[in-house]
């Protein structure tokens, strides 16, 4: 998990919103989910850490990020565009294999849970 | 070469004056004016494997035009041959009447092929082997007159060369009866001696083709219809024969150069200095009509040494023609044979080591310097796996026991003596070892396909690819890397290495499997891989447990990713064969869900633009109407394309479709290394395309005959001949046993063209393990097809018919059936796109895609 400790203020912005259940989510395969119109990808990895992720993946404009393939990459937890197979750290959102492109990167949201239930600290 | 636009004018279009273009346009970017003058009309080709035609067609031998062809500063003038060279003004005049004036003249017009001065020769059915055109007249003949006797014809080839026994081998693929005729008391006599010559005596008898040696022939008779029908020899002897070839060497084409009054040979061929200058020092020669120290030779590899020396001279540089290089291997499928340096050991002092086999058919000769240490030269007959090792160290040291080259193949491992730099390793396009280091060191190449685009080595007749495969692995291990078969970062084994241990070890999970044989936690390259092993070994569904984590989109949804994150849907149609029903049916859903339609290249219809969420509810539609997945996502069986045989067409031979239903259902649902096609058609006439395919069938008067290693795509080929006349069971088992095998022991993403390419023993060793259980391993493999068979189930109904799968398909998983919001579509031919994004931008003619009940 990235953080620990929600704060409860659901005014200000940036806030926590909860998405869904934690066990909706399998190991290793990502699913989107949908916040004001804006697709994310979520991964749940064995160890049972969480990543948000942006699902438009830069390279093919389509939003797809969530079905691409989790993996590794030394240390780092990957997820390789089902499109044109850019590797991507879900850490950081950084691209790590651009086939040959420039390197384009994804967003990354913080996420957290409570209560089973699994929360993103929205900022639009 | 000034830096003005100077115009260089070249005569002839073949394989050297191509070169010759490419070496100098490559060269040299400021502007300079080419014209390339071709008599035959034809882009240039690759003559050397002319032979290829009867297999490949004349598409296989084109070279690689575009390169010159598409480069500005040439201009190409096919089919308008030179009639007269005007030196006083720098002209040459074409039959056309076009005066094109030059600066430098390259003359590369090549030869033509000799025939005999006999009474008869020009009789129908007499030819020659030298021209695309003269490979198409003999298979156009052949054809025909056997249509006219009503028999298979016999075919006489006279002259017993290299080239006469490349004829001999495709007079009998387009099933003559073929003799070849030598009149000196051996085949090959400019490279073989005579033992050599007395064991390829033996292959090529063998192989089933006729030899009659010291025999001259004398005359040719025709028959009534006037068409070659016998021929005489010296001794008196009389033979029968439908059809002639001569292949009694070339001659120079030197009429241009005699008839401008440059200096010719008196045997023939317009002498040039080392630098490939003539008697005109505005005028070169080179290639075939180029006669060097007395010395015109027909061989590709020597014309290409000299283009490259006329091109460098023609920029100034200083490059000099080192003499022929007369090294030559035959291309004839089964008889191996190779002659290389000085073979026949004229050099003084030369030793012979000799190893021969008289039963298996085997001969190999080196010749050694006086001590016994360097390589002077060869000849190698029955087996000439050694000779991409051998010839790049002729006049360097063997480094190792020279016996230990000759012996059998599997025996003593040979030697492995360090290539000088300076050694050329590729002799037709004469690329040293040191050149392809260079491509491994400075210009990142890291395996034998990057060097052959590089260098060109292996480009023109592949005998050289093995050697340069080891080198690339050599000098890559040197700088701390391996031509690594590791499949990923994860896995440091090959695919074919990972099946066996998955198969010893029975695991059967991925993480137990990365445990044990891995690191890490996989990636978009193993775990795939791994579904794919898993798929065959154990033959769950693709989502069972930890299997769905494994699978790329396609077979994780069991649909095609589109680019715009939608799918396609395939539903399976074995054989291409379809109800009206069926069709009702199809055209229902995708009208349904606004699907744009399309029938694909394998007989089937595939339906565009269904969202993840839909895949579950249109698979549905289509298990009720009787259809299942069609596996177009996988890395597996595809279809099996058919014509429509016997059962309605007038000329079908057996029952095509038929075979193709029985065997699409047989196999649908195999996962392999790579995507797997079948085609199979009714006749000989082949219009399912079946030789285009990993497997093609082929109806015949005697039964089945079966192709593999056909594929289109990148790199087409064409699938060759593994065996004929085979009933259904027989057919079936043999195409069982080739997909396991393939199954098991190819590489990640290999098809099964390359794989057949690179199995030990060729097509061969393939008959042998198929046919012949060389390796002891067809009941394991009958009984995984078996088990493949009986286990088969489809995954889309498998889907539907289990919740926790279903859960997959839902777009958000905190808005399960909201479509995604950014697809947008726009009309076109009275079906849907998806919409540009320039189009999205201006938003005009946008349709989203948010309802399934209006048409988009």
């Amino acid at each position: 998990m990235t953080l620990a400790t929600p704060t409860a203020s659901a005014a200000t912005q940036p806030a926590w919103l909860p998405l869904c259940r934690l066990d909706d989510l399998e190991v290793e395969r990502g699913r989107a989910a949908l916040v004001d119109g804006t697709q994310l990808a979520l991964f749940l990895l064995r160890d049972g850490g969480v990543h948000a992720v942006s699902n438009l993946d830069p390279y093919s404009g389509a939003n797809v990020i969530s079905r691409g393939i989790v993996g590794s990459r030394e240390d780092a937890p990957t997820v390789a565009s089902p499109m044109y197979k850019q590797v991507f750290d879900l850490r950081t959102g950084l691209c790590l294999e651009s086939h040959g492109k420039e390197p384009l990167h994804l967003r990354v949201w913080k996420v957290a849970a409570r209560d089973g239930e699994l929360l993103v600290k929205w900022e639009a | 070469m000034a830096g003005s636009s100077e115009r260089i004018v070249v005569i002839g279009a073949g394989m050297v004056a191509h070169r010759f273009a490419e070496s100098l346009l490559s060269r040299v970017e400021h502007p300079l004016e080419l014209v390339i003058i071709g008599e035959e009309g034809l882009a240039p080709y690759d003559r050397v494997r002319l032979t290829s035609f009867f297999d490949e067609g004349a598409e296989a031998l084109a070279l690689d035009p575009a390169q010159v062809q598409d480069d500005p500063r040439v201009r190409f003038v096919p089919g308008d041959p030179v009639r007269r060279i005007d030196r006083d003004e720098q002209q040459v005049l074409t039959v056309s009447g076009e005066r094109i004036g030059y600066d430098r003249l390259v003359l590369a017009t090549g030869s033509y092929a000799a025939t005999l001065a006999l009474d008869g020769f020009s009789l129908p059915g007499c030819f020659v082997y030298r021209t695309l055109d003269d490979v198409q007249r003999l298979r156009d003949f052949v054809a025909h007159r056997a249509a006219q006797l009503g028999r298979p014809l016999r075919g006489t080839v006279i002259g017993g060369g290299l080239l006469g026994l490349e004829a001999a081998g495709a007079l009998q693929g387009l099933g003559v009866d073929a003799t070849v005729v030598q009149s000196s008391e051996r085949l090959m006599s400019a490279q073989l001696d005579l033992a050599a010559g007395a064991a390829l005596r033996r292959r090529i008898e063998q192989r089933g083709i006729a030899v009659r040696t010291q025999s001259v022939t004398t005359r040719l008779d025709p028959d009534r219809s006037g068409q070659v029908a016998g021929l005489e020899f010296k001794d008196g002897g009389y033979e029968a024969t439908d059809v002639v070839v001569f292949t009694v060497g070339v001659r120079p084409r030197d009429e241009l150069a005699r008839k401008a009054e440059l200096d010719c040979h008196p045997r023939g061929g317009v002498v040039i200095d080392a630098g490939c200058a003539t008697s005109d020092e505005r005028i070169l020669a080179i290639g075939e009509v180029a006669s060097f120290e007395g010395l015109a030779v027909g061989l590709v590899a020597p014309g290409y040494a000299m283009a490259e020396v006329a091109a460098t001279r023609l920029l100034g540089g200083d490059a000099a023609f080192p003499g022929y290089d007369l090294s030559t291997k035959l291309k004839l499928s089964g008889v191996d044979v190779a002659s290389f340096g000085d073979a026949f050991g004229e050099t003084p002092g030369a030793l012979d080591v000799v190893y021969a086999d008289p039963v298996a058919g085997v001969y190999k000769k080196l010749v050694l310097s006086d001590d016994a240490k360097t390589l002077l030269g060869g000849m190698l007959v029955g087996d000439a796996s050694a000779y991409g090792a051998l010839r790049p160290l002729v006049g360097s040291a063997l480094g190792g026991d020279p016996a230990a080259y000759l012996m059998p193949e599997g025996g003593v491992e040979a030697p492995v003596a360090e290539l000088p730099d300076e050694a050329i390793v590729c002799s037709c396009s004469s690329v040293t070892a040191g050149r392809i280091r260079s491509a491994v060191h400075d210009e990142g190449c890291a395996d034998a396909d990057s060097v052959r685009a590089c260098t060109k080595a292996g480009a023109t007749c592949g005998s050289c690819t093995v050697m340069v495969k080891k080198l690339v692995g050599k000098e890559l291990a040197k700088s701390g890397k391996v031509l690594s078969n590791a499949l990923c970062e994860h896995f440091d084994l090959s695919r074919r290495q990972l099946f066996d241990a998955v198969r010893v070890s029975e695991l059967d999970t991925f993480s137990a499997i990365i445990e044990r044989f891995g690191r890490g936690r996989g990636c978009d390259v193993c775990k795939p891989a791994l579904a794919s092993i898993l798929a065959v070994l154990v033959g769950k569904h693709v989502l069972d447990g930890e299997n769905a984590t494994l699978q790329d989109t396609n077979d994780h949804v069991m649909a095609n990713l589109q680019k715009d994150g939608t799918y396609s849907v395939v539903p399976r149609m074995a054989g291409g064969e379809v109800t009206p029903e069926g069709l009702i049916a199809i055209g229902a859903v995708a009208k349904d869900y606004g699907l744009y339609t399309k029938i694909t290249g394998g007989q089937r219809i595939d339906m565009f633009g269904a969202r993840l969420e839909q895949l579950p509810e249109i698979w549905q539609r289509l298990v009720d109407a009787g259809f299942e997945s069609g596996h177009a996502y996988g890395k597996s069986l595809r279809t099996v394309k058919s014509c429509v045989g016997s059962t309605w067409c007038r000329y079908g031979v057996l029952d095509s479709v038929g075979m193709a239903v029985r065997l699409e259902l047989r196999y649908r649902g195999l996962r392999a290394p790579h995507k797997l096609k079948v085609g199979v058609s009714g006749c000989a006439r082949e219009c399912a395309e079946a030789r285009s395919k990993d497997v093609g069938v082929i109806a015949t008067e005697t039964g089945w005959n079966m192709y593999v290693g056909g594929n289109g795509g990148f790199t087409p080929r064409h699938a060759q001949l593994l065996a004929e006349g085979l009933d259904d069971e027989a057919l079936i088992r043999a195409i069982d046993r080739y997909f396991l095998y393939y199954i098991r022991t190819a590489d990640r993403l290999q098809r099964t063209a390359p794989w057949v390419e690179e199995l030990e023993g060729g097509l061969d060793g393939l008959r042998e393990v198929i046919f012949d259980d060389a390796l002891g391993i067809c009941a394991d493999l009958d009984a995984a097809m078996d088990a493949h068979v009986a286990n088969y189930e489809d995954e889309w109904a498998a889907t539907l018919a289990d919740p926790a799968k279903l859960r997959r398909f839902q777009s958000f998983v905190n808005a399960p059936s909201t479509p995604d919001p950014s697809l947008g579509y726009v009309p076109e031919r009275g079906q849907v796109r998806p919409a540009s994004g320039e189009e999205r931008r201006s938003g005009a003619v946008l349709i989203a895609s948010t309802t399934l009940e209006v048409r988009r």
